[in-house]
């Protein structure tokens, strides 16, 4: 790969929303497989270190998906929702809850355009709240509490502050 | 930032060593031999640790006279700080193992097609056998 693709991720203060757009050099049909078929979903949905199980994933209009991420400690984080409508690579529909903050629920619509023969991916995921929105982005999707991610946090603001 | 880049500054602050030399480039520019000084380590060793946190962006150096000057870049360590970092991070390393994953499908399909184009050929041959 000449360049490394970059992922855009639009999150404004104070709107319950989270963009995020991301190119692949990959035809589309084969780029909406990747997210649709749970053989292949398995393997590349979140962080190495985070084991990944697909419980179900119904794609089709009232189909419901289950995943959980597993941590090297052994917590696990579900996730669930609901899909909507005639999912296809035009508009794929879904909701989200994590079963950590039940009740919490996002509205997750994704697309996926033909650019050259690449896939332009783009993400819109809307909360019910900007404070669900900002749990969401602060939870950093990872169970557990990291001391050394804190410790790190604690250094990098006094240098940070320092300049 | 890439996943990449933010994972090289999460590698590069994990040693004792560098962090203490950000806490003293945080005071302004050093030389190696100046960097070297509170540490019972050789000057190529903080030059190595020089290395890593130059390739993670977190330092800067240039040239002044005969000495090499390093210089702190706040920008990734701000950066890795974010609000957005780890979920960011989150989504740049699922990213990037999709890109794997589409690199290898479409590999596997290639050389599917290859072995259809191939299979196709010695059919061809054999009922041109068979007819001649």
């Amino acid at each position: 790969m000449a360049t490394t693709a970059k992922t855009e991720i639009i999150a404004e203060p104070g709107v319950p929303q989270i963009v995020i757009t991301r190119e692949f050099a990959a035809p589309r049909d084969l780029v909406y497989r990747a997210y649709t078929d749970p053989d292949l979903l398995v393997r590349w949905l979140g962080p190495r270190r985070l084991t990944m199980t697909i419980e179900r994933h119904e794609v089709r209009d009232g189909g419901t998906w289950r995943y959980i991420h597993r941590d090297t400690d052994g917590t696990e984080a579900g996730f669930h929702g609901v899909f909507h409508g005639t999912p296809s690579p035009d508009n794929l529909v879904r909701t989200f809850e994590y079963e950590g903050a039940p009740g919490h629920v996002s509205l997750e619509t994704a697309t996926f355009e033909d650019h050259d023969g690449k896939t332009l991916v783009r993400t819109n995921a809307v909360f019910q709240s900007v404070e669900d929105r900002d749990a969401m982005i602060q939870s950093g999707m990872e169970s557990g509490v990291n001391e050394g991610m804190e410790r790190l946090d604690e250094l990098l603001a006094r240098l940070v502050a320092a300049r | 930032m890439a996943a990449d880049q933010l994972s090289a500054v999460f590698a590069a602050l994990a040693d004792p060593t560098r962090r203490a030399i950000l806490t003293r480039l945080a005071e302004g520019d050093a030389n190696v031999a100046e960097l070297a000084a509170p540490f019972r380590v050789s000057q190529p060793a903080i030059s190595r640790h020089l290395k890593v946190l130059e390739r993670a962006g977190l330092i800067s150096r240039r040239r002044r006279a005969t000495a090499r000057l390093s210089h702190l870049e706040a920008e990734p360590l701000r950066e890795a700080t974010t609000w957005l970092a780890r979920y960011r991070a989150y989504w740049d390393e699922s990213y990037d193992r999709l890109d794997a994953l589409l690199a290898e499908l479409q590999d596997k399909q290639s050389q599917q097609d290859e072995q259809d184009e191939q299979d196709k050929r010695d059919e061809q041959d054999e009922s041109d056998e068979q007819a001649g």
